[in-house]
């Protein structure tokens, strides 16, 4: 006897394709044959890009003693960033290159602790941080001119700081008749080296500055500044509320000696308290003014131009209609019974889930950089008719805010999208994702946002929320500045966050990686 | 379909009758009619009732609405501080914080009445039960209004509570400008905050009649009530910022809760509680005359 074996049937169809970019293929044109979610897409585009005209709109003015007044001019330093330039400076002028060295044995200060009278500041001893005293080869005595200074501060050990925004640090601790610090700046051409030393024979080197353009011709001498402190005893309207006193003995100078001439620097710029002061004793000199040098950042910033971070100040207008459909895209599968013929299509969940995250992050990404793109392009001329921006603003940072932004939105319609295949009903979905995303940077400006929210120091504004929710990720979009060397106020309303860009967007990232795992877990578990 | 939902309802129109007819029967015959347009209206209320009420999703929705105001009151409250007299700090502000997410439930709550209709398909049956329109939505109105506002005093009633519990121990004293938290403007603020939340049932409501798409029309209310103020927040023009937080309801329903600093606000209490109200007739007028104008 012989056995048949019956051979399985077999289609004589070729077998299907079972990749994933073909399923994401499917999503895509379930996506684009929806018109309701077309139109949400563009109108993303429309709404960021329309928003900067109102976010331009500014009638900004500066308080002054007489009301609202026309905001000062703000110098800028050699890079055209606004910077901070008040301070007493005794100097004398020097050609080609040298050396100047100096041994600083006393810095002491005065902190204004309430006012005393109109203009004239109460003050008690005490230095700030960044109070500083030292040695400086600046190009000119006009405000925003290069220099490069060597320098001991209140609690920052002694710096090398130049043309503004520099900031190296030196010997640490602070100076007394005891333990003083010798401080030397070497000019060589376009290179100014500074060097620090305990005790005036062994010398470290502590920075090389670059001063392009620098003229044959600088000013080299001494100077001090209380430096700018935002400070809740401060109740002078500058902030310029500490003066620096800084006692200067053995000073050696390589040039040709010529008397020193005393200048405050920046003088009705900043509105400081009060002028500088200096004082010639046998074998010393000493120095006492308030100001600062430095960036001019923060609450320091006090010109009439805007951020570029404005032009995007519609991104949440632009969103909500994203968050609409991206979470429709999973709940009106539901709603229509379709899911039953996606999954019996795909029965592997999970993939029909990564494909639609894949296709509506596309989407978001898209809307993101090109709503981005326009109102930055459509906001810059419009924001410069305040004045010129508040800091200029390199073309890589313009690049950071474009791609950040596609970014941001591409992480809050996955987001929804994940919110709306747990919760799988659109409006309670819809309504979870933007009470997630978009309503906890309304509480960042209210008491609920908790005492960080003031931002006093480095450390931004905004509190909890734009640290810990997924608003954080508008950080991505800070166009200025922050410097550890100014202790300025940085508040949100200044345009200042608490994370770094990148952070602030992986703390987004992290909201959308959890919820789509949720979202995974649940799709495979549950019944569709 | 809806031909079928526009016939007329039966019944005699008596002013249309032709010849003379009887005086008394005239009154006779309004009577009558006014009786079963009474009926009609107290029908129309008994299924809708019906309808909220057989429905787990209103009740767990108006249950979130009490536990996430008290929630948010609880420690929001906790965290306050206030150091000295004129710290600044509204204690209404901080006890009634939780509104900002509770607004969005009942938004969705507001919403699902009517989008549910629509999803579902119910929609068609309810025209045709009910084939006049308005009184099926005004019906449909008065017995979303009834549960929300108990639930939105319930809420309010907690958080305020919660706030008057705490806060005095975090320097929310009477030394510091704080008479008692129970004063009138208290109570004024706690009765404005159940009002604020109730016409934003009534405005999810009417958007969502207009709208007849349950997610776009959240979108729509959360955006209109979460914009202004972002909107504001953002802008560098004072006035211009100013009329923003005077026209929106959210800013203008918070100065309706203000109960420190009153005078400086863009809004009277009073005022903006009927800003609120402006828009939440607006919504409801719109999402009438779509209706009655409108294929459903």
């Amino acid at each position: 006897m012989t056995t048949e074996t019956a051979a399985p049937h077999r289609s004589s169809l070729p077998p299907g394709r079972d990749s994933f970019w073909h399923l994401v293929h499917a999503e895509w044109t379930k996506f684009r044959t929806v018109r309701g979610w077309v139109i949400a897409a563009l109108v993303t585009i429309v709404a960021i890009t329309a928003f900067v005209f109102v976010a331009s709109d500014a009638s900004r003015s500066c308080a002054g003693p007489g009301g609202p007044s026309a905001c000062p001019t703000q110098p800028t330093g050699p890079g055209g960033a606004p910077v901070i330039d008040a301070f007493y400076f005794a100097h004398q002028p020097v050609t080609g290159s040298g050396t100047i060295t100096v041994q600083l044995t006393s810095l002491a200060g005065q902190v204004e602790v309430g006012p005393a009278g109109p203009g004239a500041p109460q003050l008690a001893p005490g230095l700030a941080p960044w109070s500083k005293a030292g040695i400086i080869i600046k190009e000119n005595t006009s405000a925003g001119s290069a220099y490069a200074a060597m320098m001991v501060t209140g609690s920052n050990g002694v710096r090398m700081q130049w043309d503004y925004v520099n900031d190296t640090p030196g010997l640490t601790g602070g100076v007394s008749a005891s333990a003083p610090r010798w401080l030397r700046l070497v000019r060589d051409g376009g290179t100014i080296t500074g060097y620090d030393s305990a005790d005036g024979a062994h010398w470290r080197l502590v920075g090389t500055a670059t001063l392009p353009g620098l003229t044959a011709t600088v000013q080299a001498g001494l100077f001090a500044a209380g430096s700018f402190y935002a400070s809740d005893s401060c109740t002078y309207d500058s902030n310029f509320c500490t003066r620096a006193t800084g006692v200067f003995r053995h000073i050696g100078l390589s040039w040709p000696a010529t008397g020193w001439t005393g200048t405050n620097v920046g003088g009705p710029n900043f509105g400081l308290p009060g002028p500088g002061t200096f004082r010639q004793s046998a074998g010393a000199l000493t120095i006492a003014s308030f100001g600062d040098i430095g960036p001019a950042a923060g609450d320091a910033f006090g010109g009439s131009g805007l951020s570029l971070q404005r032009a995007l100040a519609g991104t949440f207008f632009g969103m909500i209609p994203l968050i609409v459909a991206a979470a429709m895209f999973i709940t009106a599968e539901y709603r229509r019974r379709l899911i039953w013929v996606s999954l019996t299509a795909v029965p592997r969940r999970g993939r029909l889930l990564a494909a639609k995250a894949v296709v509506i992050g596309a989407v978001g990404f898209a809307a993101g950089l090109v709503a981005a793109a326009l109102a930055i392009a459509v906001g810059l001329p419009l924001l410069g008719r305040a004045g010129p921006l508040a800091w200029p603003v390199s073309l890589l940072t313009e690049a950071r805010l474009v791609v950040g932004t596609g970014a941001l939105l591409a992480l809050a319609a996955v987001l929804a999208l994940a919110i709306g295949t747990i919760v799988r009903r659109s409006a309670p979905a819809v309504a979870l994702a933007i009470a997630v995303i978009i309503v906890p940077y309304l509480f960042s400006f209210g008491p609920l946002a908790g005492r960080q929210a003031q931002g006093s120091g480095p450390g931004g504004g905004g509190g909890w929320p734009l640290r810990f929710t997924p608003a954080a990720a508008l950080s991505v979009q800070q166009a200025v500045p922050q410097f550890h060397q100014l202790a300025a106020l940085y508040s949100l309303q200044a345009g200042y966050y608490p994370l770094a860009p990148w952070a602030g967007l992986a703390v987004e990232c992290g909201w959308a990686a959890v919820a789509l795992a949720l979202a995974f877990f649940l799709l495979r578990r549950r019944d569709a | 379909m809806s031909s079928a939902a526009r016939v007329a309802p039966p019944g005699h129109r008596p002013g249309h009758r032709p010849g003379q007819a009887p005086h008394a029967a005239v009154a006779a015959l309004r009577a009558a009619a006014t009786a079963a347009l009474r009926a009609a209206a107290v029908a129309a209320l008994r299924a809708e009732w019906a309808k909220f009420r057989t429905v787990a999703g209103p009740a767990w929705l108006l249950a979130g609405v009490v536990t996430l105001t008290v929630a948010v009151a609880v420690p929001a409250a906790g965290v306050a501080r206030c150091g000295s007299a004129g710290c600044g700090i509204d204690p209404a502000t901080v006890s009634f914080g939780g509104i900002y997410l509770a607004q969005a439930v009942v938004a969705v709550a507001g919403v699902l009445a009517i989008g549910n209709e629509y999803s579902t398909g119910m929609i068609k049956l309810s025209l045709t039960a009910m084939p006049r329109r308005l009184t099926w939505f005004f019906a449909k109105a008065a017995v979303l209004t009834a549960p929300v506002l108990a639930a939105s005093a319930l809420a309010v009633a907690g958080a305020a509570l919660a706030g008057r519990l705490i806060l005095p121990g975090h320097g929310f004293t009477p030394a510091h400008g704080y008479a008692s938290l129970t004063s009138a403007t208290d109570a004024r603020a706690a009765v404005a905050a159940v009002l604020y939340l109730t016409l934003i049932a009534l405005l999810s409501l009417g958007v969502a009649a207009a709208v007849r798409d349950s997610a776009a029309a959240i979108g729509l209310v959360l955006g209109v009530l979460y914009l202004f103020p972002l909107a504001a927040s953002v802008i560098s023009n004072p006035p211009l910022a100013r009329h923003l937080d005077q026209i929106g309801p959210l800013p203008a329903g918070l100065d309706a809760q203000a109960t420190i600093g009153v005078s400086g606000l863009p809004l009277t209490p009073w005022q903006g509680l009927g800003v609120v109200a402006l828009w939440a007739a607006g919504a409801l007028l719109v999402g009438a005359l779509a209706l009655r104008l409108r294929d459903a």
